[in-house]
């Protein structure tokens, strides 16, 4: 058992502005732990996730590999989740390096094939464009959720990303719901970019079918 | 935090800037030293993701002249320990990294670097 984060520095106030760990933070948390040895056995170099909010996830992710092991990186557009990201590393020992950016873009020129575990809990839920793109410009809370047509307007935008950030062994593990149409997100990624995909948990939370998608390289795709 | 590993890992991507874009340049840089726990597997393994002539430049800007100009072939301690500081325990704070081709300006702050981009700047 793999203690969650201690978040006990983020106070009320905090979470008016960055999104506060809910259900769909902590199935992220138990696909990670479900897959720890596997993980441990590949020796991540770099593991980087997209919109960490409070630093949770990754704070998490360092306790399983090892603060030393591997480097931790995070971009979030929004500054409240990078200074509480920075602050989690801080409290739980793990050393993240969290900056402010969109998506992988500051990386993308120097981590081409070289991400070694790659996180994505976007914005899923659906709203409508225009709620999804004031929600992005805007930076803040709202952003952690408004996710556009079918949810997927910020994650459209880092499947096609994926496979050129990912290492040879590389795994990417993407928080979705039921709405963003599942099996579409698995064909497309196997056809467009020889991703092979499985769904490592789903569950249901309230009113949310949660899924965790587990995406690897085929084996002639390494 | 901005460590030397993170910086040799970021380049400009304002639109259009696509070559010289890398390494981006320090400027009014305030560092910190802080230890960092020794792990000799983790830098053998993350050593052939450095730009060595990136990250050497980048340390002497800083003031920190320990590492070689070539990547030496012998991974022996000395080397490591000292591979180790460099990337691992100077943190820089506040000031900002620059490109060398646009000149775009990421700011530093409190050890944040903020590497957004305007909507005119987005490629």
């Amino acid at each position: 058992m793999i203690p969650t984060p201690d978040l006990s520095h983020l106070k009320r106030a905090d979470y008016e502005h960055v999104y506060e760990p809910a259900e769909d933070t902590f199935i992220l948390l138990d696909a990670l732990e479900e897959d720890a040895n596997e993980l441990r056995e590949l020796q991540p170099r770099t593991c980087l996730e997209i919109g960490p909010g409070s630093g949770c996830v990754t704070a998490f992710l360092g306790t399983i590999l090892g603060a030393s092991s591997s480097l931790y990186l995070t971009t979030d557009i929004n500054p409240h989740a990078c200074k509480s990201t920075k602050a989690t590393g801080l409290q739980n020992k793990v050393p993240i390096e969290s900056l402010q950016g969109s998506l992988a873009s500051p990386f993308r020129h120097r981590l081409r094939h070289s991400v070694d575990i790659l996180l994505f809990n976007p914005p899923y839920v659906p709203t409508d464009s225009d709620e999804a793109d004031f929600a992005q410009q805007h930076a803040d809370i709202a952003g952690s959720w408004a996710g556009g047509r079918d949810g997927m307007a910020l994650t459209d935008i880092l499947l096609e990303q994926v496979e050129e950030l990912l290492s040879p062994t590389g795994r990417f593990y993407l928080v979705a719901v039921k709405q963003n149409h599942i099996q579409d997100i698995s064909r497309r990624m196997l056809e467009q970019y020889g991703l092979q995909s499985k769904v490592a948990l789903q569950r249901r939370a309230g009113r949310e079918h949660l899924f965790v998608l587990k995406f690897q390289r085929t084996q002639s795709n390494t | 935090m901005v460590r030397l590993i993170t910086h040799n890992l970021l380049a400009c991507h304002a639109k259009g800037c696509t070559s010289n874009n890398f390494p981006l340049q320090f400027q009014d840089a305030a560092i910190e030293l802080r230890d960092a726990e020794f792990n000799a597997d983790f830098l053998r393994g993350f050593l052939p993701r450095i730009e060595w002539t990136a990250l050497v430049g980048a340390a002497r800007q800083l003031g920190d002249t320990s590492l070689p100009a070539e990547q030496p072939e012998m991974l022996d301690d000395e080397f490591l320990q000292k591979l180790h500081h460099v990337l691992l325990e100077v943190h820089v704070e506040e000031g900002a990294m620059v490109c060398p081709n646009c000149k775009h300006v990421y700011p530093i702050s409190n050890g944040i670097p903020n590497m957004l981009l305007a909507e005119h700047e987005i490629g």
